[in-house]
């Protein structure tokens, strides 16, 4: 049995320890906002939060998780929820697929660097790949975030 | 221009009725039958639900295509609701299951605007006639002083009454078979900046793709498939798999040597994708690799080479070349040769099928659930009417996505275990067991006179056909796949149009623009070639090759306009900034082409510093005719233009043996956000019929690139993919 604390609740599951953080999330606990994209760590869809970290949650043996604080997309942090605003705002996503992946890369580098400049954006966001091409719109919504959060 | 929002964005929901109380418009639509040559025929009337109004005053409008980010359920869904007075607010939209009753919903070929633009809005016009017919009975006015404003009828003496309080008079009332449409100039959705109706779901996790489908008792399968294309299973152990913690059964699933069949293998069915997945790895197959075992790209790619260096069966042919090139003052000759490329959506290939003594439900993101519905249908020998396709979100589908070969494997398994299952893809399966954009070689040949006027022009091109996959054997392009080719309205005297032959070794299948990618590429490099062989600079000398003003002949209603196609190159040009001064080692380089019936330029500005590589700005310019949805069109064309680097910067797939080469995002690479250039876009102003949005924008970008790169560095590269030369 593993205890794991995702979106500040705890969920005891039975699977095999080897299992991918990914395949908790989405198959046994049922959030199903984390996406599967490649299983290899290379395209960022499965980013989860880890103690406000971005990871590649179809990496992380979910025995390696217990005691971290997991934060999927469905969860709630300021810096989240302020770039789920932006995304809105800017019309960014196409097909939305790789977008929860995209929020919580954006999320963790806010969450260690407020004031990003391009170099940084451009470093951070390479974790992530968008089939559809949104890449402006994504670094503009991340932009647009911290200009609002500057001037509140 | 600010956006108009849905402030509602009650989306993408679940499990409306269409016969709750409410109006229901029952009107009428073509229904098309499939074509491949886009000249799609009146077959029959169907009748069509599309409008539901309730007496609260929401509204849900039905979406007959498939969602993949193109933003067809805001598009489609928002013209009905100009056409109505409907205040967009109140609109819900609900997504049409794969049924013959919602017209053609194939989702591919860019053309769910195009076709329906004119049904939609009639169908927005109808119900508002209707309701104001209701509001004068109610009233007991005439007509004349009745209009329809934001989801009320008002009348002039300044009274109103909203849409939903007139549904119990407006359902007893006929449908009027004429409508007046608005003009133009009062549209107040159509040309604007709508987001998307599904944008808060798609940022927050709650957008339901076909991978998030679940329902009772749901299993999860993982299938291993041949590595060579149409192998088939020797033998196979499944001892090591069953004793995977959480497998429960393996199963053989069957192969279907069909267009749209299972490829056939062993599943793995466990309780979760993971156990599914490693129950897979621990399977002991044997395998008969059969035919296609021969396949390696690298000598494939010698032979089609050579097929394009001799004869071939002439499509078209004016003047004479032959003639042409013994008069010319100096010929020019190149080969272009471009590599299978794969589609590889961010969503793999998924599908929840629930087989059941008598009928059959799936859950899928597909972008043709009539395909769908008639394939597992067949398969299962149960009446279409039993098959139900409920089409969900799709992560990306490119083309990959309109063949329904992953539902039919999720009902031969949901089938062998009697139960509902999920066939999940992985990225691997993906990028090895794809329908392949084609692998090509060309030939082209051009007469220059002694004024630099090209006055002949020879294009030879091979390539495995997509026909091949529907019916094997076929080895020369189908009409419609030479016609991006054939149709180029260059001003030349002589022009000879030929093909080569060439056998398919993988499945080959539709991928975003289709052959509009090669032909796109080779064109307008061999264009730009000619150019710099006569002296002359690419954007004169191009404008020159188009000619004077004139329409291609074509059998429908769009036209192949000389002066449009003009009008994007120059145009984009401008917006580069093309005769302006550069900074050093930079260079903007131009294409031009017409597909979809759309007119499409880019120009792109470049360097090439210490052998490497760098795109600095995209410009794309658009001629669509009609502009929807502005902001749509917009981030398709800054897709396109991504889509189209990622291609020309890494795109290839390789076979060795039979056997895909390439296994992930690490040999199969994408372009990263660093990557990304400055793209400006440019929609073209017009009132005419919309055309193409979803896939013209991506066949100039390659070309445009290589074009920079050469005026940059002198150096011309005819083969693709950029990493194959260093540059990236």
């Amino acid at each position: 049995m593993i205890t794991l604390k995702i979106n500040g609740k705890e969920h005891t599951v039975d699977v095999d320890p080897t299992m991918p953080l990914l395949w908790v999330i989405r198959d046994i606990i049922g959030f199903t906002g984390t996406k599967f994209g490649c299983g290899k760590g290379l395209c960022g869809a499965c980013m989860v939060l880890m103690d406000g970290n971005a990871v590649n949650s179809c990496l992380m043996p979910v025995s390696t998780m217990e005691g971290r604080e997991i934060i999927t997309i469905e969860g709630e942090t300021e810096n989240l929820q302020a770039l789920q605003k932006s995304w809105a705002e800017l019309n960014v996503p196409q097909c939305g697929f790789c977008q929860s992946g995209q929020l919580i890369t954006a999320t963790s580098m806010l969450n260690n660097n407020p004031n990003p400049n391009e170099d940084e954006i451009n470093g951070n966001m390479s974790r992530n790949i968008c089939r559809c091409g949104t890449y402006t719109r994504i670094k503009g919504a991340i932009n647009h975030c911290v200009e609002q959060k500057n001037k509140s | 221009m600010d956006p108009i929002k849905n402030i509602s964005r009650r989306g993408f929901i679940k499990g409306i009725g269409l016969a709750s109380g409410g109006l229901v418009l029952a009107s009428t639509i073509y229904s098309f039958s499939k074509c491949n040559s886009e000249t799609e025929l009146v077959s029959e009337f169907n009748p069509n639900l599309f409008v539901q109004l309730n007496s609260d005053g929401s509204l849900i409008l039905v979406a007959s295509r498939s969602e993949m980010g193109q933003g067809v359920r805001t598009s489609l869904t928002s013209v009905i609701a100009d056409e109505m007075e409907a205040d967009w607010d109140r609109v819900i939209v609900k997504q049409a299951t794969g049924d013959s009753k919602y017209g053609n919903q194939n989702t591919d070929g860019s053309r769910s605007v195009r076709i329906l633009y004119q049904k939609m809005r009639q169908m927005g016009a109808t119900v508002k006639a209707v309701l104001i017919t209701a509001a004068v009975k109610y009233w007991g006015v005439p007509e004349s002083e009745c209009t329809a404003e934001n989801h009320y009828i008002i009348h002039t003496s300044g009274k109103k009454i909203g849409f939903g309080d007139l549904v119990d008079i407006a359902k007893d009332l006929e449908i009027p078979k004429k409508v007046i449409l608005k003009s133009p100039k009062d549209f107040k959705y159509i040309g604007k900046n709508l987001p998307s109706i599904d944008v808060e779901n798609l940022s927050n996790g709650s957008a339901v793709f076909g991978l998030d489908k679940r329902v009772p008792n749901m299993k999860f399968a993982a299938i291993k498939r041949c590595p060579v294309t149409f192998g088939t299973v020797k033998t196979y152990d499944k001892t090591d798999a069953l004793m995977v913690k959480g497998v429960l059964d393996v199963v053989e699933v069957p192969l279907l040597r069909k267009a749209f069949g299972s490829l056939g293998g062993v599943a793995v069915i466990a309780t979760n994708t993971w156990a599914a997945l490693k129950g897979r790895d621990a399977l002991k197959i044997e395998w008969d690799d059969g035919d296609n075992a021969s396949y390696n790209t690298e000598s494939f790619m010698s032979t089609i080479t050579a097929n394009v260096q001799k004869a071939g069966q002439v499509e078209k042919s004016i003047g004479s070349v032959d003639d042409a090139f013994k008069k010319a003052n100096k010929f020019v000759d190149a080969t272009y040769q471009l590599p299978h490329l794969t589609h590889a959506p961010m969503e793999v290939p998924n599908a929840v099928v629930s087989v059941e003594e008598d009928s059959c439900e799936v859950w899928a993101p597909i972008q043709s659930p009539q395909a769908a519905r008639r394939e597992v249908a067949n398969f299962l020998k149960l009446d279409e009417a039993k098959v139900i396709i409920n089409v969900t979100l799709l992560g990306g589908g490119f083309g990959r996505k309109a063949k329904p070969d992953f539902i039919v494997e999720a009902a031969a398994i949901s089938k062998a275990i009697k139960g509902p299952v999920q066939v999940v893809w992985s990225r691997e399966d993906d990028i090895q067991h794809s329908y392949y954009h084609t692998v090509s070689a060309q030939y082209l040949k051009g007469a220059l006179d002694s004024n630099g006027n090209v006055t002949g022009w020879l294009h030879r091109f091979a390539f495995p056909s997509i026909g091949s996959t529907f019916k094997p054997g076929t080895n020369l392009p189908q009409p419609w796949e030479s016609s991006s080719a054939k149709d180029i309205p260059y001003d030349i005297p002589n022009m000879q149009i030929e093909t080569g032959k060439a056998d398919a070794h993988v499945r080959i299948g539709w991928y975003r623009s289709v052959i509009n990618i090669p032909h796109g590429y080779a064109i307008n490099v061999f264009a730009d070639e000619l150019a710099y062989e006569a002296g002359k600079d690419p954007l004169e000398f191009r404008l020159n090759l188009i000619g004077k003003d004139r329409v291609q002949e074509t059998n429908d209603q769009y036209k192949y306009d000389t002066a449009k196609l003009k009008h994007v190159l120059k145009t984009a040009a401008t917006n580069a900034g093309y005769s302006k001064q550069l900074p050093d080692g930079h260079a903007i380089g131009l294409a031009v082409h017409y597909s979809f019936y759309s007119h499409v330029a880019a120009a792109v500005e470049v360097s090439v510093v210490d052998g490497k590589l760098k795109v600095h700005q995209v410009n794309i310019v658009i001629d669509c005719g009609t502009a929807i949805n502005r902001d749509t069109i917009k981030a398709q064309m800054e897709g396109s233009a991504i889509f189209g680097m990622s291609l020309a910067f890494y795109g290839k797939i390789t076979a060795k043996n039979g056997v895909i080469e390439q296994s992930n995002f690490h040999d199969y690479q994408m372009l990263r956000m660093p990557d990304v250039p400055k793209i400006h876009v440019e929609i073209v102003e017009s009132n005419d019929d919309p055309t193409g949005v979803g896939e013209p924008g991506v066949p100039v970008i390659a070309p445009a690139i290589i074009n920079a790169i050469f005026k940059a560095t002198g150096k011309r590269y005819r083969s693709l993919p950029l990493s194959d030369h260093g540059l990236v």
